[in-house]
């Protein structure tokens, strides 16, 4: 098994030629895909096997960083009054040819237009096709946000917004933003087919897909008329391997040469194997403990405050996230742009807390809940223990805390509605945009039932995050939020955990990985020896 | 006999009807929400919620759910997966063969080994062979799956090299599925060394999946065979001066099968329900794993239809090995 992986020569098996030479990476994968359209998912084993390999989109993230950079689009415009966005669309993009379907022309205006539409008018023909749930696209709100989609000419399309919103411009990099062809759809119309634009996919991406077998594996070649330059591997493989010790095994012996998502417990065993990168990144993500802010007592700062004093966080950090994690200060994780690295944390400090408790009127302290999910996130391996270790910590300062679990869905509902004092929960980012941790939760708009669950409405902080929506300037939107954060610090809504640390193993022989920050694997630009 | 299997098959109906009720009930018992688990910690607006809960038909009540769920399935209809929006019968049938070539390579595994072993056991009773057999075989039993398949993957692939890791094939070929089963597959391709790739593959597998059958096949076929052996008409066979050889294969075994087939029919089940751990560890595209990945999805129509077909194929297995009585021991003879 060993040398068969340097001899795989998978395009001879495909029947294409020069196939001895051929570059071939294998991603032991965790899952397969729901299926080839990433408009439909909002889980990351679907993007990682449809819209990064198969897809391009207008605007593109740098591999690993979240800055927005042209894409489909080669440049765009935004109006003064910040809600119309002209895009000048990259021509001589080919789509991808497959048995059954060869483009006859370039991607332009209608490709884009009958992606969206798809998407967002609910009697468009394909609307519906495959199910038709765009589950992404509407928790982002963007069909709330879309006021009309106009193509000018083959070549240039007008986006109006119904407000201003900076960050629209990071949610078209998003997975379920990818860009379809229109005129395969219209092919698979006629043909009575049009389910199969989800199953054989084309797109404008740097692989083809060529085969693929349910819960085994997902072959593709390297796309020769990708606009950016074909990809500098041959051909891409998928092993879908759902156990992490498995994939791990696959990666010790050479069946694979990379692999998603290790086991923290098998990340020593890595950094010791000389056959293995193990390369890391801080992940675009945030764990936090939220206390109820529209609940007695944690409708007093003092107390938040309090409560911040008295939770040894770096024994939490260490205890939970066994070396992957670091203590987080802020509510967005250091690597986003606007991070305010002024920034001091409260340090532990019992007797504080306590005379803080005791000016707010608690000095025998209080009874209270403290929620831990049941399931294990990138953002918090393990709540249960997390909410021990707090629990441990209240004690001293005279706070009771009972922890309170329920089933992760279960959880989650309730929590939306409120129902709890504190609880333990987090975030990863959707899109790299700051707006996506402070508004989306911590601003008034989510504070019912919403995904703020500090259900934290607090003007001063409000103001500037709104106003940061509402600027497309990065500079100004930047001081904004950097205010925002010396606001969320003082009133304390959340007790803010820690980021964990994203791990990625590699083989010695894959050259050029680089860690995505929104937790997608990329195979475009890394090359293999 | 016909009307003996067509009574057989008759009662089939109301058992796979029980069979779909306890499936649909189970499922809705277990707490978590299909729509909200997709949207994860982002939520979802109510209004939005409430469209999706009507379109996939959870607004209705749980009766007038398995209504509609029973006439779909009378109509020949199993649904569609929540997850892939593929007929759930299609998927079946896809990652159904792999199954069935793990299980038999499993079986083939334990019966292979364990009915030899038993019977060595039983006329060497007492010795070290069947004391050691006997030691042997309740570990196998008693061998979590889980942690059996790990354990031999870093033995055998890591340490070793002599088996590949995971998967059906190396994926150096490529083989169109044609019947399903890899063995037959890459034999009917004509790729050099496709069909030894497959075989290198099924060996791991079918050994972790074969152990607990195997230790259940070499104690039953020990314990009937001591029973057998000290019945007269052994004595007379012995008597008549027959060669111990012909009077153990011949004689004893024949009559010592009986509850042995039956211990085999009935690890079927077994062997099926071991098929979904199995199948996780060894990433083998079965329907077990397709089962686990469903219940962590919440896929209700999945489980529906992979419980009912998973069930009707047992049920099938354990008919067969009742009508197999009479082939093996023509004293037992269905009533007309």
């Amino acid at each position: 098994m060993r040398s068969s992986l340097l001899v795989l020569g998978l395009t001879l098996a495909l029947g294409c030629a020069g196939a001895a030479e051929a570059k071939t990476l294998i991603y032991c994968s965790e899952g397969s895909p729901e299926g080839f359209n990433p408009q439909f998912s909002t889980s990351g084993t679907t993007f990682d096997a449809t819209s990064r390999p198969l897809y391009g989109r207008l605007v593109e993230f740098e591999r690993d960083t979240t800055k927005i950079g042209p894409g489909l689009a080669e440049s765009w415009t935004v109006s003064d009054d910040g809600t119309v966005y002209t895009f000048r669309l990259r021509r001589g993009v080919k789509f991808h040819s497959r048995a059954g379907f060869t483009p006859s022309r370039d991607f332009n205006a209608d490709d884009v237009l009958f992606s969206f539409e798809r998407a967002w008018k609910s009697d468009h023909p394909y609307h519906k096709v495959s199910g038709g749930n765009y589950e992404y696209f509407n928790s982002m709100g963007m069909a709330r946000l879309l006021k009309s989609i106009v193509k000018v000419d083959d070549y240039t399309v007008r986006f109006t917004l119904t407000a201003p919103e900076a960050p629209f411009i990071a949610n078209l990099g998003m997975d379920f933003a990818s860009i379809l062809s229109a005129e395969y759809a219209d092919k698979m119309l006629v043909a009575r087919t049009p389910e199969k634009v989800d199953q054989e996919p084309i797109g404008t991406g740097p692989f083809i897909l060529v085969a693929y077998r349910k819960d085994s594996d997902i072959r593709y070649r390297a796309n020769p008329d990708y606009w950016q330059g074909k990809a500098k591997i041959d051909d891409l493989v998928f092993a879908i391997t759902p156990d992490a010790a498995v994939r791990y095994a696959k990666l010790r012996v050479g069946e694979c040469h990379v692999m998603a998502v290790p086991n923290p417990a098998d990340l020593d065993s890595m950094r010791r194997d000389p056959n293995i990168r193990l390369l890391s990144q801080e992940g675009l993500n945030i764990g936090y403990w939220a206390f109820n802010t529209t609940k007695k007592p944690f409708d007093d700062k003092r107390v938040r405050q309090a409560l911040s004093f008295a939770v040894d966080k770096k024994a939490i950090v260490e205890a939970v996230y066994l070396g992957a994690g670091t203590p987080a200060t802020n509510p967005i994780p250091p690597t986003i742009w606007s991070y305010n690295d002024a920034l001091k944390d409260y340090p532990y400090d019992p007797d504080r807390a306590k005379k803080l408790l005791a000016e707010a009127g608690y000095p025998n302290g209080f009874e209270t809940d403290l929620w831990a999910m049941p399931v294990s996130r990138a953002y918090n391996p393990n709540a249960r223990r997390m909410a021990e270790l707090i629990q441990a910590d209240l004690a001293k300062v005279g706070v009771k805390a009972n922890i309170v679990q329920y089933e992760w869905t279960e959880y989650l509902r309730r929590g939306a509605a409120g129902e709890h004092q504190t609880m333990l929960l987090g975030w990863i980012s959707d899109n790299g945009d700051p707006d996506n941790f402070l508004h989306t939760l911590l601003g008034c708009d989510a504070a019912k039932d919403g995904t703020n669950r500090a259900r934290w409405c607090f003007k001063p902080f409000d103001d500037l995050v709104v106003a940061a929506k509402r600027t497309p300037d990065i500079a100004k939107r930047t001081e904004l939020y950097k205010q925002a954060q010396i606001v969320f610090k003082e009133e304390a809504p959340w007790f803010t955990v820690a980021h964990s640390v994203t791990y990625q193993p590699v083989r010695k022989e894959v050259i050029d990985y680089k860690i995505s920050p929104l937790g997608l694997h990329v195979f475009y630009g890394v090359d293999i020896q | 006999m016909i009307r003996f299997i067509l009574t057989r098959i008759g009662l089939l109906i109301p058992t796979l009807i029980g069979v779909t009720l306890l499936a649909f009930a189970l499922i809705r018992l277990a707490p978590g929400d299909a729509i909200l688990l997709t949207a994860g910690e982002r939520g979802m607006d109510p209004e939005r919620y409430a469209l999706l809960r009507h379109e996939m038909g959870f607004d209705r009540s749980l009766i007038e759910q398995y209504g509609i769920y029973l006439g779909q399935l009378a109509l020949g209809d199993l649904g569609r997966s929540a997850y892939s929006h593929q007929p759930v019968l299609t998927e079946f049938l896809t990652l159904f063969p792999a199954t069935i070539e793990l299980t038999m390579a499993a079986m083939l595994f334990a019966v292979v080994l364990g009915l030899p072993a038993g019977m060595l056991a039983a006329t060497r009773r007492g010795s070290v062979f069947d004391r050691a057999t006997m030691a042997v075989s309740v570990a196998g039993y008693s061998m979590p799956i889980f942690w059996w398949g790990l354990l031999l993957i870093l033995a055998f692939s890591v340490s070793l090299g002599w088996t590949p890791v995971s998967g059906r094939l190396s994926l150096t070929y490529f083989v169109e599925p044609v019947s399903g089963f890899m063995l037959i597959d890459t034999l009917i391709s004509g790729e050099k060394g496709a069909f030894l790739s497959a075989l290198r593959h099924l060996i791991l597998p079918a050994v972790a999946l074969g152990t607990v059958p195997l230790a259940v096949v070499a104690r039953m076929t020990r314990s009937a065979m001591l029973d057998v052996l000290g019945e007269d008409y052994i004595r007379t066979a012995r008597a008549k001066g027959l060669s111990p050889l012909r009077v153990i294969a011949i004689h004893a075994l024949r009559n010592a099968l009986i509850p042995v087939v039956t211990v085999i029919g009935l690890q079927v089940g077994h062997l099926l329900a071991g098929a979904i751990l199995t199948e996780t560890i060894f990433a083998w595209p079965g329907v077990g794993k397709w089962l686990v990945e469903a219940v962590r999805r919440r896929d209700y129509p999945v489980l529906q239809g992979g419980v009912l077909l998973a069930a009707s194929v047992v049920m099938l297995v354990n008919l067969s090995i009742d009508l197999l009585y009479g082939a093996i021991n023509p004293r037992i003879r269905h009533a007309r």
